[in-house]
């Protein structure tokens, strides 16, 4: 046998150092049989000699590292996966490369200015995470919103559906090799922007919805866009129809590929339409409705078989049954205000600023100090694209959360990556993960 | 409260029951955490939907409490369970066993709060680098904010 | 000199000639971070059309790239693969900082963002906006373009 030891690194010319063992690592995957290992497939274990040692065991296996900046791990996700020959055995997804640390700050932000700091935590879906921090604060507050507020926060958060599956849509097919569907994606894609730049005068980031409404009306001609909006999509997804689902390349590469059963689903947390791909029928938005979602007729879309296929599949159905609730909302939008009458927590109309010194300290008041919020704790929920997006809040009566919690959708449904992906092929873990869909702004936060 | 609660408030008469804007909430007592953890699941709570935890830095004796929403998806109810944790070398017992989907969000916690979790099979850093010292949402942790210089001083210009 | 040189020559300074070699086939690296990465991806698709300006091919390794646009925010724990990726990209190489993250940490003034990611690599060009819109990145591309031609060849 010959003569190995363990690299470190050291400056020639000085005194070799003793080995420190560190934390270092400790996220890694971790070997199955020893310490030993693990430095073995890092490649720590330098052999002296070129003597061929027949005592290698036959299963040869490689430790491959994916990411964090690699073009398909949909940001800075890092995968470990451990290789025998093509086939993946195991993997371990390792995250916090975008941790932005928002649950602190949103500790120093008050209640006013909690949707800026946590819309952009899920930066494909914002209004869902503007409508659940906001939902979590009037819970607290004890306060109702108009129903034109609550008609267009719907009717925001299901065009941004619209918009976050076409996302999905398009880095899917682009990772598998499908770059026009990449293209056909943002093209689509750019027409709701462009809506909700004229109504919150931002394509992405909005803080549009705020405790105790929404910060501004739609905009004059709202409709006439919703129309073309309404006219336009379920032609581009007839087109997505033609490219893809019935492309024998696309349903290689998909069908039977990354599945992920109803009871794995369940057991590890998987929510959105990951988890109705495997046929789960649960959308919150059925179960636990939010903002009066419930007047409004639409179904929940379920898969079969909980693969890849299934999942685009659920996507692009979920496309065309939001549609159908902006098309009812659009119909049935009531007049009224878009604020809460409330002046503990509605600022005073911009004319009235210029009319009344009241006015003015009102307004003053409102956005340095912010308002208080009584005692308490809640989680509410609401449907992203991704799944169940939670906002636990906790407040001490004061005006800033003592305690802001999201419960990231895309966090709890990258537990299911190693399963999904195991015993499958390299190539596969990229269509994958394209179709679990995660945004790491909302992993890490 | 609903029916397979009533069962289980019978069978752990030390858990206090509260509603909390609407919501049931069940306070369980430390000791207790995983027991009714695994009564809570075979009740029919088959979906964890987040664990958490909140540090009361000065206000309360018990200083951490970690916090889980679990959701029955056949009824469809959700139940939020709420334990306390001690104030030097917080420990709790690891509901990963039971939902395996409690896996990141423990490790979250420990990250964040440094909340031992009794029983993961992989308690370590997940957000933050692993050399990584201290734990950033522990109230005794800083912002860590640099200030901000919004224009030139006088006597620069 | 005019007359004795013969027809189809054009001269040029050689400043001026890599210059605009280097300006009209940048290629950035992929390093998309967050929001800003989207962006990022919007201006490279159809509508917006950053093919335009040859640099639509966004290269998937550092080392076939020579502008790397950091679009996002940088966190601690992400800082040194950036520097790690700045490392292997081929000289001369530039680095464009994509939004007000990147540039002064932005709103998230706290533990785990770095605060600026001039810290880390140096920076020509700096983007404002949260996020900066396609416009902006394509202003902010051509800024960088203007900048490289105004100077010098560097080593």
């Amino acid at each position: 046998m010959s003569d190995t030891r363990l690299v470190d690194v050291w400056v020639a010319g000085t005194e070799e150092p003793e080995f420190l063992p560190t934390d270092e690592g400790r996220q890694e995957i971790a070997p199955e049989e020893s310490g030993r290992r693990l430095d073995e497939q890092y490649g720590r274990v330098v052999v002296d000699d070129y003597v061929f040692d027949d005592e290698v065991p036959e299963e040869e296996r490689m430790l491959l590292n994916m990411g964090p900046q690699h073009p398909s791990t949909h940001g800075v996700l890092r995968l470990q996966l451990e290789l025998e020959g093509e086939l993946v055995r195991r993997c371990k997804p390792i995250i916090g490369y975008l941790h932005t640390g928002m649950e602190k700050t949103g500790e120093q932000l008050s209640f006013l200015q909690g949707p800026t700091n946590v819309t952009r935590m899920d930066y494909l879906s914002p209004f869902h995470n503007e409508l659940a921090f906001s939902l979590a604060v009037e819970r607290l507050l004890d306060i109702e919103v108009p129903p034109r507020a609550q008609a267009i926060r719907v009717l925001m958060t299901e065009l941004n559906r619209i918009s976050s599956h076409l996302v999905a849509l398009a880095t899917n097919g682009m990772d598998i090799g499908a770059i026009s569907m990449m293209i056909y994606g943002f093209r689509d894609r750019e027409m709701i922007l462009e809506f909700f730049e004229k109504t919150t005068g931002l394509r992405m980031n909005h803080n549009y919805i705020r405790p105790g409404g929404v910060a501004v009306d739609l905009h004059p001609g709202w409709k006439d866009d919703i129309d073309e909006i309404l006219k336009t999509i379920p032609k581009k997804v007839q087109e997505y129809h033609d490219l893809l689902t019935n492309n024998p390349i696309w349903q290689a590469r998909t069908v039977g590929v990354g599945v992920i059963t109803a009871e794995e689903a369940v057991a590890y947390s998987i929510t959105g339409p990951t988890l109705r791909a495997a046929g789960v029928d649960w959308d919150i938005r059925k179960v636990f409705p939010y903002s009066g979602i419930e007047q409004y007729e639409f179904d929940v879309v379920t898969g079969e078989n909980g693969d890849v296929f299934d999942r685009y599949r659920v996507r692009i159905d979920e496309i065309l049954e939001s549609l159908k609730i902006v098309e009812q909302v659009t119909d049935a939008m009531p007049k009224g205000d878009y604020r809460v009458d409330d002046t503990k927590v509605t600022p005073p109309p911009r004319q009235r600023i210029d009319e009344s010194m009241e006015a003015l300290i009102h307004h003053f008041k409102l956005y340095t100090e912010g308002f208080r919020v009584p005692a308490g704790e809640t989680y509410v929920a609401v449907e992203s694209p991704r799944g169940e997006l939670g906002c636990y809040l906790v407040s001490d009566g004061g005006a800033k959360p003592y305690r802001m919690h999201i419960r990231a959708p895309s966090f709890y449904n990258l537990q299911g990556l190693p399963i999904a992906m195991a015993d499958s092929i390299v190539a596969d873990t990229i269509a994958t993960i394209a179709s679990m869909d995660p945004v790491m702004g909302d992993v890490d936060r | 409260m609903i029916a397979p609660l009533e069962a289980l408030a019978e069978r752990f008469p030390d858990v206090v029951w509260e509603e909390s804007h609407g919501q049931q909430v069940a306070r369980v007592p430390n000791e207790l955490w995983f027991d009714f953890a695994t009564a809570v699941r075979d009740a029919g709570f088959g979906l964890c939907s987040d664990v958490t935890a909140v540090d009361w830095y000065r206000d309360r004796p018990d200083r951490f409490e970690v916090v889980a929403n679990v959701t029955s998806m056949s009824i469809p109810a959700r139940l939020r369970m709420i334990t306390t944790a001690g104030r030097d070398d917080p420990r709790v017992a690891s509901l990963t066993p039971l939902w395996p989907g409690a896996n990141f969000a423990e490790r979250e916690v420990w990250d964040m709060f440094g909340i031992t979790f009794e029983g993961h099979p992989d308690l370590t850093r997940i957000l933050m680098p692993d050399d990584w010292e201290g734990y950033p949402l522990r109230k005794d942790f800083g912002v860590g904010s640099v200030p901000v210089q919004f224009k030139e001083s006088p006597k620069a210009i | 000199m005019a007359t004795t040189a013969p027809g189809n020559l054009l001269m040029t300074k050689l400043e001026w000639a890599a210059n605009w070699a280097r300006t009209r086939s940048m290629f950035p690296a992929t390093f998309g971070l967050a929001c800003c990465a989207i962006e990022m991806m919007a201006t490279g698709a159809a509508h917006y059309d950053l093919a335009r300006f040859g640099m639509e091919v966004f290269r998937a390794s550092p080392r076939q790239a020579d502008l790397m646009i950091v679009a996002g925010r940088v966190s601690q724990k992400m800082a040194p693969v950036l520097r790690q990726v700045y490392d292997q990209m081929p000289d001369p190489k530039w680095v464009i900082s994509m939004g007000v993250c990147a540039s002064t940490g932005g709103m998230f003034n706290n533990y785990a963002l770095v605060q600026g990611v001039d810290q880390v690599v140096p920076v020509d060009v700096y983007i404002p906006g949260c996020p900066p819109g396609p416009q902006s990145l394509m202003h902010g591309i051509l800024t960088l373009h203007d900048k490289i031609m105004s100077g010098e060849i560097r080593n």
